[in-house]
């Protein structure tokens, strides 16, 4: 459904270094710097899949995503989706996608939210019946319900937020970019808008690629990662692989009856202790937990145990280390 | 509902909202209506030469200048498609299935006709209600005001597309500042809004016939007068169509040529 063959993408960017001499000279001589936004990437993805697209600040997620939506010229490569390259065919092909930017807007500010969603209609030339009908859904699955009447000045972000997404699934399109689509929300919206995410990719078979920095979003709603760093792709695969690959330490917290002689657990080093409690570093590929757990029973009086894989944060991380990124 | 047609109905309905602005407008409007006449009223009783412009056509230029103020200055300006450009929010215009130049066009004609609409008709009473050689006159035929309205349309579309051309200039600029500085000092000049053109000197005459400008706003308020003759206006008219081609084929290649090399400022 999707397919980028060597995309590259370079800007040009001036540049000057602070103060008053470096202004000066810069009003004659401007320097500018050859930025490598994307180099040479490649993926496929198909038709259903829910795709997170991660990446430290200035990976060049952004780009690539305006790049598939059509909106920016790589400098080389190819891309084809559902058969457009969408900056050639632009007008014809922006009919199929819906696109979220969670940074920005594309309510009117001044006037209530369904007076937008009226134009998006009109520009979109979606039929009546099929209007009605998406309007019900997304009304429902997003609990819009009174917020249609209000301006949008008056919403709170993680209402906007939600206004926006539907606003973008109006037209009914096959495939949904959303570029930090949580940025900023509460909790409760955050569940919702990914409880949504999954509702349509499940339901309309609606394809999703999501960019962010929130990895729960991408534990809750990916089956497959793409990582970016420097422009370049770095990583493909899912979520459980890689947690296989840097995955297999375990924090485990336990809570005992006061003991006065530190723990001695051959296979775990110790991480903190005190007489009631002790937080230990296992390997599970060195030792069995059933080992571990039942050591610490011969030695102590246990209370509590918590086990605690790494957050998947921290295996971003360390994968961005490994990539010296 | 077309595209274009629902985004002017909607710039329009946002445009009706401002009417502490529009109460202000037309209080100033009518203040610098009269403050102008009595200039011109002074300087025809003391000018001993016969000027090409007789004071009751200055007087309808002058009222028509105010009354449609909206139409013709190119100082009226859309923050937020200079704000789409300098901050980004462009990608979202970018992925509609519709033409960006069409698209803004029905904006800016909006915003305008909103505002007029506020204005016009309260300035419009006022100004025949006044008394000589304050007053207003009526057009001095049905077909005259016919061509007025015709050409007044034609220039108001004329002024779109060059205000268009500022708009895409932020494109390479970033800023709005300059251009439409630019822009609108020479363009409100050489449309007669400071001095009307019959009362320039020749030269002066020639370059404002040579440029845009003077389709906006000069030309339709002469016609309705009858200052300019009818077979005259019709020549006008066609050259306002051909102003009006040229500047929006121009508008659009170079909106075309912006959007390839387009930067989404921003992230």
């Amino acid at each position: 459904m999707i397919t980028l063959q060597g995309i590259s993408k370079s800007f040009r960017v001036a540049k000057r270094s602070a103060g008053m001499r470096q202004a000066m000279k810069a009003l004659f001589v401007r320097e500018h710097a050859i930025v490598d936004a994307l180099r040479d990437i490649s993926f496929t993805i198909k038709e259903g899949e829910i795709v997170g697209y991660i990446g430290p600040n200035g990976a060049g997620k952004s780009t690539t995503i305006k790049v598939m939506s059509g909106i920016m010229v790589p400098d080389r490569g190819s891309c084809s989706i559902m058969g457009y390259t969408p900056w050639q065919e632009r007008r014809a092909y922006v009919g199929n996608i819906g696109v979220v930017f969670g940074q920005r807007s594309q309510l009117w500010w001044d006037v209530p939210v369904i007076d937008s969603f009226e134009l998006l209609r009109d520009i979109y030339k979606i039929p009546h019946r099929s209007y009605a009908g998406n309007l019900d859904l997304l009304t429902e699955t997003l609990g819009l319900g009174s917020l249609l009447q209000t301006p949008v000045r008056q919403l709170s972000l993680g209402q906007r937020m939600r206004c926006e997404i539907a606003a973008s699934l109006l037209h009914g399109p096959k495939i949904l970019f959303l570029d930090e689509p949580t940025i900023g929300l509460d909790a409760i919206s955050k569940i919702a808008v990914r409880q949504f995410i999954k509702t349509i990719n499940k339901e309309k078979g609606v394809t999703v690629i999501l960019t962010t920095h929130d990895m729960s979003d991408i534990e809750a709603l990916a089956d497959r990662i793409l990582m970016i760093g420097n422009g370049t792709l770095l990583y493909d695969g899912n979520l459980d692989e890689l947690r296989g690959r840097f995955g297999t330490h375990r924090t485990v917290t336990v809570d005992y009856r006061a003991n006065a002689t530190p723990l001695d657990i051959p296979g775990a080093s110790l991480l903190s202790w005190s007489p009631e409690r002790a937080v230990l570093s296992v390997d599970t590929e060195q030792v069995l937990m059933a080992l571990v757990i039942a050591r610490l029973s011969e030695q102590v009086e246990l209370v509590d145990v918590a086990i605690e894989t790494k957050p998947v944060d921290e295996l971003i991380v360390e994968l961005y280390k490994e990539h010296r990124i | 509902m077309n595209a274009y047609l629902s985004v002017w109905r909607l710039r329009f309905i946002n445009g009706m909202q401002y009417r502490a602005a529009a109460y202000a407008g037309m209080a100033t409007q009518l203040f610098f209506g009269l403050v102008f006449i009595m200039i011109f009223v002074a300087f025809y009783q003391h000018s001993t030469q016969e000027q090409p412009i007789s004071l009751k056509d200055v007087i309808s230029y002058t009222w028509l200048q105010q009354i449609f103020l909206a139409f013709i200055m190119l100082w009226f300006r859309d923050n937020e498609i200079f704000q789409l450009i300098t901050g980004g929010n462009i990608a979202y215009e970018l992925c509609r299935p519709c033409g960006i130049y069409e698209f803004w066009f029905s904006k800016l004609l909006a915003q305008r006709v909103s505002s007029a609409a506020l204005r016009c008709f309260p300035i419009l009473i006022v100004a025949f209600l006044l008394p000589r050689p304050y007053r207003l006159q009526l057009p001095p035929s049905l077909t005259a005001g016919l061509l007025f309205v015709v050409s007044l349309l034609l220039g108001l579309l004329v002024v779109v597309s060059i205000s268009m051309l500022i708009y895409i200039s932020v494109f390479w600029t970033m800023s709005p500042v300059g251009s439409t500085l630019l822009i609108a000092v020479a363009g409100e000049f050489f449309a007669g809004l400071v001095i009307p053109v019959p009362l320039m000197p020749a030269w002066l005459q020639q370059i404002a016939n040579a440029l845009p400008f003077r389709w906006t706003a000069d030309f339709p308020f002469r016609v309705y007068s009858g200052q300019i003759p009818q077979a005259e206006a019709l020549w006008g008219i066609l050259i306002q169509l051909l102003w009006l081609a040229a500047l929006v084929g121009f508008g659009r290649w170079s909106l075309h040529r912006a959007l390839r090399q387009v930067v989404v400022q921003g992230g």
